[in-house]
């Protein structure tokens, strides 16, 4: 792709780790400022994204294979809804986290963060998902 | 972003009308951060201006990057459009002004999550405590619409690749 490019590639080699970590920051943050699991997955697939644009699409693979990003994305929507199934088990509405630790704010803040993280790793698999997709079928085209 | 608008729609080269687009997101998320609605600012960036970019560049590349002409005038979309937009400025002039204190929307459960999200929930962010804990159903359905999205994505462009490449010899695919 864009590889031959020597400027794009030490510039993105500087910014995507400092990318990947806000993303980090934006997750596990949320309950400070703003943002919040949406937020923190868009921005860590943009990074991801970033990389295989500028390194290309195969080294993007070797990092995220896409049996990796598939259970990403299937297992951010069963850890939110097992969050909710294990608040009911325990004797609180589905959802409802006060019950998750003996302290409400505890339970309350335990089950945030495990939703927001939930939701950051579902729509940060959704979206390397669709961008490898794409990639998958304009090699095709290109094949045949 | 009313001159963004515009030359989007006169654009005829999908390229520059897809920077445009992310052009356009960037101004509604700088519109707001001047109404203090930092988190849906930070989504408008990240979303519309970065991601979406990305995937509509990635769609052109895979069809073209040239509009067709438009062989007709057909008025019947135009006539529906002028109506609904009068319909929506009309609707809007009875809404209260922007930062109204007495304006319905403050009198319902927005009093009760500024005053006691702090002590019901806990973080700081009452965004937060509403999208993760209030509207906890809410935010599990848009998790699900995201997954359903991308699993429509791999079930109706992620499998074709595979067939193709099976259906190579006995049936070759119609390309021009």
């Amino acid at each position: 792709m864009l590889n031959q490019t020597s400027i794009l590639r030490v510039i993105s080699k500087l910014l995507i780790p400092p990318i990947m970590l806000f993303g980090l920051y934006v997750q596990f943050h949320g309950d400070f400022g703003p943002g919040g699991g949406f937020q923190a997955g868009v921005i860590f697939a943009s990074a991801f994204i970033l990389y295989a644009l500028i390194f290309g699409v195969d080294n993007a693979r070797k990092a995220a294979p896409a049996w990796l990003t598939r259970l990403m994305l299937a297992s951010g929507v069963l850890l939110f809804g097992g969050v909710g199934v294990v608040s009911s088990l325990m004797g609180g509405g589905y959802l409802n986290y006060s019950v998750l630790a003996n302290d409400v704010h505890a339970g309350q803040h335990l089950g945030i963060t495990l939703i927001e993280f939930g939701v950051g790793l579902t729509v940060a698999g959704a979206m390397i998902t669709i961008f490898l997709i794409f990639d998958g079928l304009l090699r095709a085209e290109e094949e045949d | 972003m009313a001159v963004t608008a515009y030359s989007l729609v006169r654009m005829h080269n999908l390229f520059a009308v897809v920077m445009l687009s992310g052009i356009y997101s960037l101004l509604a998320a700088v519109i707001y951060v001047v109404m203090d609605a930092v988190d849906v600012a930070f989504t408008e960036a990240a979303v519309g201006a970065g991601i979406s970019t990305v995937l509509m560049l990635g769609t052109l590349a895979l069809t073209t990057s040239m509009e067709k002409d438009a062989k007709m005038f057909s008025p019947l979309p135009l006539v529906i459009v002028t109506v609904t937009g009068a319909l929506l400025i009309y609707a809007t002039l009875d809404m209260p002004p922007y930062g109204d204190p007495t304006a319905p929307i403050h009198h319902h459960v927005a009093p009760h999550y500024i005053e006691k999200s702090a002590h019901e929930v806990g973080p700081p962010n009452i965004v937060t405590s509403i999208l993760a804990s209030y509207r906890g159903y809410d935010t599990l359905g848009e998790t699900t619409v995201i997954f359903t999205a991308a699993a429509g994505v791999m079930a109706l462009i992620g499998r074709s690749r595979r067939r193709k490449k099976k259906s190579d010899k006995s049936m070759p695919v119609e390309d021009s």
